[in-house]
């Protein structure tokens, strides 16, 4: 659904916010190595405005601090209505090392919603733009959550239906391998 | 005179060609010593926890849910990619990949789940894991299959002809 909002909504450009809360500017220098000709977010029509208002997109960098979290709140509510959040980097996905420090409130959807997530610290600028065309519609995202299950018995079984016993040679018709 | 030096310019543009990378439609490879997405095997955990100890951003959680199964948790939220639970493990079980394409909108995506079967020694009451798949299979409380669903043969006299084929749970707990 959200997908499809986005092609409809941002069929012709993404304006970009670029909004740091406090981070340590690593993610910051990424996001503007973005823009630069060498990877050229242009040809997907992103440009990076200077105000909210302006926006589509707002990419946020660095964790939600006590100091900043107003300002970004107020930012959010500045832009105008079909709006989607970044979180770019792992203090703003999580609170990186800082999420449990006194100064802030952890990552950026504590505060304002947020629509996706590139994680890394910093995030390579590939990232980035894969995040970017994830929310654009152009690839699919490629993370699933993983999960390993205890250890199940790596013997065959065999199933009481499946034996036929004439004598004392028992026949196993169908064995289940795990 | 203007014509020619229009001719000039643009002999050095083709010449310069194109810097641009055509990025999401062909992936780009990465420097070699480049620290992607953790990626750990359950089977090489000994779940000594020595990651969690050592995470800096404190995101690999370890619960132990029962006498025999610890769970280890990677939420993959707040990691910082520095490699130092892989550096850290004994068993060499988790590695850093060089994923990065991780962009994602729900960020349960990027967690990692591990069972762990631990067994409780006898004599300082700490848990430790079997050396091999089957050292594991031999230890006392290791999960059997829903036995009541999934009948698994105890004894194979039992299921002669002629003989009944039922209450083999009650065998196998029994005999």
């Amino acid at each position: 659904m959200l997908k499809n909002l986005c092609q409809k909504v941002f069929g012709r450009s993404l304006w970009v916010y670029h909004a740091n809360s406090g981070g340590c500017n690593g993610c910051d220098i990424e996001v503007l190595n973005v823009l630069t000709p060498y990877y050229d977010v242009e040809r997907f029509g992103i440009k990076l405005v200077g105000s909210p208002r302006h926006a589509d997109v707002m990419l946020c960098q660095g964790p939600a601090m006590r100091s900043t979290g107003r300002a970004l709140k107020r930012a959010y509510d500045a832009m105008p209505a079909p709006k989607l959040v970044f979180a770019i980097g792992s203090c703003a996905c999580g609170g990186g090392i800082w999420h449990d420090s006194y100064a802030v409130h952890g990552p950026v959807e504590k505060l304002i919603p947020v629509n996706y997530y590139v994680p890394g610290c910093p995030p390579r600028p590939e990232a980035i733009i894969w995040g970017v065309a994830v929310a654009a519609g152009l690839v699919e995202k490629t993370t699933a959550p993983v999960q390993f299950k205890q250890l199940e018995y790596p013997v065959p079984r065999y199933h009481p239906s499946d034996l036929n016993g004439s004598g004392e040679l028992v026949v196993y018709e169908k064995m289940d391998r795990i | 005179m203007s014509i020619l030096s229009k001719l000039k310019e643009a002999q050095v543009c083709l010449k310069a060609g194109r810097v641009t990378l055509p990025y999401p439609a062909r992936a780009v490879p990465v420097p070699e010593r480049f620290r992607g997405r953790p990626i750990f095997d359950p089977v090489k955990c000994i779940g000594c926890a020595g990651c969690a100890n050592n995470c800096p951003s404190r995101e690999i959680l370890v619960f132990d849910v029962c006498q025999e199964v610890r769970i280890l948790k990677y939420l993959g939220r707040r990691c910082t990619y520095c490699g130092r639970c892989a550096e850290v493990c004994p068993e060499k079980a988790i590695t850093m990949s060089k994923e990065y394409q991780n962009g994602t909108n729900a960020i349960g995506d990027l967690g990692q789940k591990l069972e762990l079967f631990m067994s409780t020694c006898q004599r300082c009451g700490r848990c430790f894991k079997g050396s091999s798949v089957l050292e594991s299979l031999k230890m006392k409380g290791f999960r059997m299959d829903d036995l009541a669903n999934d009948r698994w043969v105890y004894r194979a006299t039992a299921y002669l002809k002629g003989q009944a084929a039922t209450d083999d749970v009650k065998i196998e707990l029994e005999g």
